[in-house]
C-alpha cells in the first residue's frame, strides 16, 4: 500500500520534472528565435538599402564597374542565403558582403564629390547603423544560443531534449578579415 | 547586468533612507524651534512636503526636468537621423524593450542626460552643441552611457534622491527665512528665556544650515559610483571605449559654468556642467573627475567587457574594486575597430546648428541671394560660380563676384558648403 503510494509519488514527480524541463527548453528555444528575428529584420533592411546606394553612386563612379558588380553579386548571395534560413550560410554570405562593402568604401574615398552628396551620406549612415544593429543583435543571439545549447547538453535536460527532439542552435559568427585583424587579449 | 541593478538598489535604499532621516531631522528642528514640544509635528510636516514632492516628481518628473532644461522632442527620424539610429543601436545592445524618447536641447554647450523612472518612460536628451561637435563613435559612446543609466535604474534613483534633496533645501531655506523674520520682529526673546530652549534653538539653526550641505554630499556621493558603472556599461554596449573617452575630453573642454543648470539637475548630466575639468575626486563633486574617467577608458586593452573596465579602474585606484563581483558574469567581446563613417555626421546636424552656421556665414561676409519664392540662399565664401539655381523653385540667380579675392578653397569643399547652404 505504502510502497505503491511512494511509487506513484515518484512517477508524478518525474512527470512534473519532465514538464518543467521541457517548458524550460521551449522557452529558451523561443528566446533564440526572437533574437534571430531581430537579426533577420536588420539583414533584410541591409539588403534593401544596398541597391539604393548603388543607384545613387553610379552617376559619380562611372569607372568602377567591378566594384558595383562585386557588391551586387555579394548581395544576391546574401539574399538567397537569408531565404535558405541556414545560419552558417547566412554568416558566410554576410561576411562576403562585408568584404565587398569595405572595398566599395575604400574606392569611394577617391570621390570627394560623392562624399559630399547628401543622399549618399544619408544612405551610408543608414547602412552603417544597420550593420551596427546586426552586430549588436548578434551578441544577444549568441548569448541566447549559448544558454540553450548548454541546456541541451547537460544532465538532466539533455534527456528531455533528446526525447522532445530539441536540436542545438548554431552560433552566428560573421567571419570578416578586418574584425579578425583586431587582436584579442584575455585578462 | 541584473546584479548591477540589484547592488545599486541596495545602496540606493540606504542612501535614500539617510536622506529621509536628514529630512526628518530638519523637520524636527523646525518644529522644536517654533515650540519645544512641536518637534513631532515638524517631522510630520517635513514628511508630507517630501511625499507630495515625491509623488509629483514620480508622476511627471521627466516632463518637469526636460522642460527645465528646455528640451524638445525629436518626433520624426529625419529631424536627427543619425541620433535616432544611434539610440536604436544602443537600445539593441543594452537589450531595452523599446528605445527611449529622444530630446534635443538648444545649447551650444555640449552635454547629455537621461531621465525617466522606468524603461518605458525613459528619455535621453542631448544638446545641439554635442551633436555639432562629436563624431559618430563619440556620440555612440555618450548615448551608450545614458542608456546604461536607464538600464541600471539610475534615472529612477536620481529622481527620488534629487527630490529628497530638493525637499531638504526648500525646508531649510524656509526655516532660515522664518528665523530672520522672527528675529526682526524680536518676539522670541521675551517669549522664552529658558536655557534649554535657547540651546535647542541654536542647534536647530545649525541643523538648518548644515542639512542641505550634508544632503548634497550624500546625493553627490552616490552619483559618482554610478558614473563609473555607466561608463563600464557604455564600454560593454559599444565595444569601443575610445569613443566615450574622446567624447568626454571634448565635452569637458567646452563647459561654461555660468550658463549651467540647477544643483538638482547637475548630477544627471554626462559631465557636471558646474565643475568642468576637475582634477581630483573630491567629496563635493557629483561626478568622478573627467581625467580619471578618460584614463580608465583609455587603459582598457582590446577586450570590451565589464572585467576589462574593472581591471583598468583598479590600476588607478590601488586595486580598489568599483564593480566587484558584478563584472564576473558578462561575456567578453573584442574591442571593435572605429566606424568608417565620419562624413555622415553632417546629416544629423540639428536645426539650431543651421542657424549657427548662418551666423558664421554672415561673419564671413557671405553673399546672400533672396529668391522671389522667399528662400534666402547664403553663398559661402569660396563659391566662385556666376549663377546659382534656387533649390526650391528652380529659378536661376546671378551671383555678385566675391567681395574679396582670397585664396579660395578647392572646388570640392566649396561645392559641399554650397550644398549645405542651399538647405538652410
Amino acid at each position: 500500500m505504502s510502497t505503491s503510494l511512494i511509487l506513484i509519488a515518484i512517477v508524478v514527480g518525474l512527470v512534473l520534472m519532465f514538464i518543467g524541463l521541457y517548458n524550460g527548453l521551449v522557452r529558451q528555444r523561443n528566446e533564440v528565435k526572437n533574437a534571430w528575428a531581430q537579426i533577420d529584420v536588420q539583414l533584410k533592411r541591409r539588403h534593401d538599402l544596398i541597391p539604393n546606394l548603388v543607384e545613387t553612386v553610379k552617376g559619380y563612379m562611372t569607372h568602377e564597374r567591378e566594384t558595383f558588380e562585386a557588391i551586387t553579386r555579394a548581395r544576391a548571395g546574401a539574399v538567397s542565403a537569408q531565404a535558405s534560413g541556414s545560419v552558417g550560410q547566412i554568416a558566410q554570405a554576410e561576411g562576403a558582403l562585408n568584404t565587398a562593402m569595405r572595398g566599395f568604401y575604400a574606392v569611394a574615398e577617391n570621390y570627394p564629390q560623392l562624399k559630399a552628396d547628401s543622399n549618399f551620406r544619408q544612405l551610408q549612415e543608414e547602412l552603417t547603423s544597420t550593420e551596427n544593429k546586426v552586430s549588436f543583435a548578434r551578441q544577444f543571439y549568441n548569448d541566447a544560443v549559448l544558454k540553450y545549447n548548454t541546456a541541451c547538453e547537460t544532465i538532466p535536460s539533455n534527456i528531455v531534449a533528446n526525447i522532445g527532439g530539441f536540436k542545438k542552435a548554431e552560433f552566428f559568427e560573421i567571419k570578416d578579415e578586418a574584425e579578425r585583424a583586431v587582436p584579442t587579449v584575455k585578462f | 547586468m541584473f546584479s548591477i541593478i540589484r547592488s545599486n538598489q541596495r545602496k540606493s535604499a540606504l542612501l535614500i533612507t539617510a536622506m529621509g532621516l536628514l529630512l526628518g531631522l530638519v523637520g524636527f528642528a523646525f518644529g522644536s524651534y517654533v515650540h519645544p514640544a512641536a518637534g513631532g509635528i515638524g517631522v510630520v510636516i517635513a514628511l508630507i512636503v517630501w511625499l507630495v514632492m515625491l509623488l509629483t516628481s514620480l508622476a511627471s518628473g521627466e516632463a518637469m526636468l526636460l522642460a527645465q532644461a528646455g528640451a524638445r522632442e525629436v518626433v520624426e527620424k529625419r529631424d536627427a537621423p543619425q541620433l535616432v539610429n544611434i539610440v536604436e543601436e544602443m537600445q539593441i545592445a543594452a537589450g531595452l524593450a523599446q528605445p527611449p524618447k529622444i530630446y534635443i536641447v538648444d545649447s551650444t554647450i555640449p552635454n547629455a542626460f537621461a531621465v525617466g523612472r522606468n524603461e518605458r518612460r525613459a528619455a535621453v536628451a542631448v544638446t545641439t552643441g554635442l551633436l555639432a561637435r562629436l563624431n559618430r563613435d563619440e556620440l555612440q559612446g555618450v548615448i551608450a552611457h545614458e542608456i546604461a543609466h536607464i538600464k541600471h535604474r539610475d534615472t529612477l534613483f536620481m529622481t527620488i534622491a534629487g527630490t529628497t534633496f530638493g525637499a531638504i533645501v526648500i525646508l531649510a531655506d524656509f526655516f532660515v527665512r522664518g528665523i530672520r523674520f522672527s528675529a526682526a520682529g524680536s518676539r522670541r526673546s521675551s517669549d522664552r528665556n529658558n536655557n534649554g530652549a535657547a540651546i535647542l534653538a541654536i542647534l536647530a539653526v545649525v541643523m538648518a544650515i548644515l542639512a542641505p550641505l550634508l544632503a548634497q554630499l550624500l546625493y553627490f556621493a552616490c552619483s559618482r559610483r554610478r558614473e563609473y558603472l555607466a561608463d563600464a556599461g557604455a564600454v560593454q554596449y559599444t565595444r569601443y571605449p575610445e569613443g566615450l573617452a574622446s567624447a568626454l575630453e571634448k565635452i569637458s573642454g567646452s563647459q561654461n559654468p555660468e550658463a549651467s543648470p540647477s544643483r538638482v539637475l547637475a548630477p544627471m548630466y554626462i559631465i557636471n556642467p558646474l565643475a568642468a575639468m576637475g582634477g581630483t575626486n573630491s567629496w563635493l563633486s557629483t561626478h568622478p573627475s573627467t581625467k580619471d574617467r578618460i584614463r580608465i577608458l583609455r587603459t582598457i586593452g582590446t577586450t570590451a567587457s565589464l572585467q576589462a573596465y574593472e581591471a583598468a579602474y583598479q590600476k588607478f585606484h590601488a586595486g580598489k574594486p568599483v564593480l566587484g563581483a558584478l563584472s564576473s558574469t558578462d561575456s567578453a567581446a573584442p574591442v571593435r575597430a572605429p566606424s568608417p563613417v565620419d562624413a555622415a555626421v553632417a546629416v544629423a546636424l540639428p536645426v539650431g546648428w543651421r542657424a549657427a552656421r548662418g551666423v558664421l556665414h554672415d561673419v564671413d561676409d557671405a553673399r546672400i541671394v533672396d529668391c522671389s519664392c522667399g528662400l534666402r540662399i547664403r553663398i559661402p565664401p569660396g563659391w566662385n560660380g556666376a549663377e546659382i539655381t534656387c533649390p526650391r523653385c528652380g529659378s536661376v540667380h546671378a551671383v555678385a563676384p566675391a567681395p574679396q579675392t582670397e585664396a579660395a578653397p578647392d572646388q570640392d569643399s566649396s561645392s559641399e558648403s554650397a550644398q549645405s547652404s542651399e538647405k538652410s
